[in-house]
């Protein structure tokens, strides 16, 4: 009964939103686009010849990055801008009072909004091909699974963190530009610009113990077949989402506890 | 007569958007420790690219570095300028309140192309300052009039190519309503303007030069300080930096003829 219930919420969530999603079409495209600064930083890394230097092929460097590309248009998250418009608007009155947390509604738009993305994601992939037709392959199932699974959880990671960032709303208004500061070192140690085996020693000996190398660099590189232990993966990305998981509905509770509606 | 009422306005537009931006204070703080890290994971990934080569498209490390100064200090001039008051036309737009600002006795691309200001964008260009300076040292540059005056012209010219490609953008907001992605897709793509263009592929290569003059904005000017720089190419900077700012005003005059008011 109440799952039966829950079904239905989501799925009426999702349907909702994906109609909402499709009416910005062109909107999604350009985003997509957006995204294509790995490809850029692929053409920096083989025109000069800096992945002899790391053992690793022009090729497999080329599916790097084009698994990078992939992992993060799907895990791209922006519950904060959504959550900070809506609080400084009063939106979130009316949420707070109907039976489902709003993050329920943010979370179901970004799924959403995934769905809209992909075949544009898949016509970039293309042409990404078609200049690089060596770097063509087919993963095998099992990895295809483990590595959709993977750059699932590595969204929920990111969702989470940055709901926790947007609870901070409720005391200071503007929990975007903390956004922008956490956003920093997602770019430079997520291996979206480079991947984590090329960076110093003496990154690499803590990097592995924070969340961000399992935000794109582990998924790319399973999905691209490049080295990487997957176990390893897995287990720290799921150990994330079980430590950020009640860390966020702890901020929650206390945050609307502190919510005062504005404008009333 | 007439330069002095602009000026005397502009006092006014300092005073207001200053007075209104002082209000979030954390805010400027945190935008601080995102530039300063922005910096920093930069300069990481320059190091990288560095680690196992001494020359990356022909530029040493050192010089490279002068690059990303100037990168900085036109991230910093965007985001106190050109990123708060181009946002605010596409409010303009779809609020239907470019009404008030055409009604005005002022020119109007005056008006909303220097509104507003973000001071943490000061601190950012102070910052890429303190590098430039730090370039000219391990680079043994000796400064001297000629040298300055070239430099100070060719970075005003990629100024007005940067101005001009952000107003061009929130001017389609006229017919498209919705520009935040095309904002978008222009910030990943002037994210090239951090590495020499002589380190990507020759297509990029003329892409970056002729579609989206990126090539022109920082590689010209580091060019010229150290010295590299011929003179046809400072005149092709400063011509195309007329052509840009000449077209950008035509375009606005042109866009306004279509625009039609919000809900009217």
């Amino acid at each position: 009964m109440i799952s039966n219930l829950i079904k239905r919420k989501i799925f009426t969530l999702l349907q909702v939103q994906y109609s909402n999603m499709l009416e910005y079409r062109v909107e999604i495209a350009l985003w997509a686009i957006s995204g294509i600064i790995p490809f850029f930083m692929l053409n920096i890394w083989t025109n000069n010849n800096l992945n002899e230097s790391i053992n690793i092929s022009n090729t497999m460097l080329s599916r790097y990055f084009l698994c990078a590309f992939f992992v993060r248009q799907f895990s791209v998250v922006w519950v904060v801008f959504s959550f900070e418009e809506d609080s400084l608007m009063g939106k979130v009155s009316p949420y707070l009072i109907q039976p489902l947390n709003p993050f329920f509604r943010y979370f179901a738009q970004h799924l959403a909004e995934q769905i809209t993305r992909f075949p544009f994601a898949l016509i970039i992939a293309f042409f990404f091909f078609i200049f690089n037709p060596e770097s063509i392959w087919i993963p095998n199932l099992g990895i295809l699974l483990l590595s959709i699974v993977s750059t699932f959880l590595s969204f929920l990671i990111q969702f989470l963190i940055q709901s926790i960032v947007a609870c901070l709303c409720f005391w200071t208004e503007k929990a975007s530009s903390i956004e922008r500061l956490l956003f920093i070192p997602t770019l430079f140690l997520s291996g979206l610009l480079a991947p984590v085996v090329s960076f110093p020693a003496y990154v690499k000996s803590w990097i592995y113990l924070t969340p961000f190398p399992y935000l794109i660099d582990f998924p790319a590189n399973l999905l691209s077949g490049n080295e990487t232990n997957i176990s390893r993966g897995l287990i720290m990305q799921i150990l994330w989402i079980l430590i950020l998981f009640p860390l966020f509905k702890k901020i929650w509770s206390e945050g609307t506890k502190k919510y005062t509606a504005m404008g009333s | 007569m007439n330069l002095r009422k602009y000026l005397k306005v502009y006092k006014k537009f300092l005073h207001t958007s200053l007075a209104s931006e002082l209000e979030y204070k954390t805010n400027i703080l945190v935008d601080l420790i995102t530039a300063i890290l922005s910096l920093v994971g930069s300069i990481f990934l320059l190091s990288i690219f560095f680690q196992n080569s001494g020359y990356i498209g022909g530029w040493k490390f050192e010089q490279a570095l002068i690059i990303q100064a100037i990168y900085t200090i036109l991230n910093g001039i965007t985001n106190t300028w050109f990123n708060p008051n181009l946002t605010e036309i596409v409010k303009h737009i779809r609020e239907g309140t470019l009404d008030f600002v055409l009604l005005k006795p002022i020119d109007s691309q005056f008006f909303i192309s220097l509104k507003k200001i973000n001071p943490s964008g000061f601190l950012e260009i102070m910052l890429g300052f303190l590098l430039l300076l730090f370039c000219i040292r391990i680079n043994q540059l000796n400064l001297n009039l000629s040298f300055l005056s070239l430099s100070l012209i060719t970075i005003s010219c990629s100024i007005c190519i940067l101005y001009s490609l952000w107003f061009f953008i929130s001017t389609t907001t006229i017919w498209f309503v919705k520009t935040w992605n095309a904002i978008e897709v222009l910030r990943s793509f002037l994210y090239i303007g951090r590495f020499p263009l002589s380190s990507f592929s020759f297509s990029l290569r003329i892409f970056f030069s002729v579609f989206i003059p990126i090539a022109f904005i920082t590689t010209i000017p580091s060019e010229v300080f150290l010295g590299l720089s011929v003179f046809w190419k400072i005149l092709l900077e400063i011509i195309v930096a007329t052509i840009f700012l000449i077209n950008s005003r035509k375009f606005w005059l042109f866009a306004l003829k279509f625009y039609s008011s919000a809900s009217s």
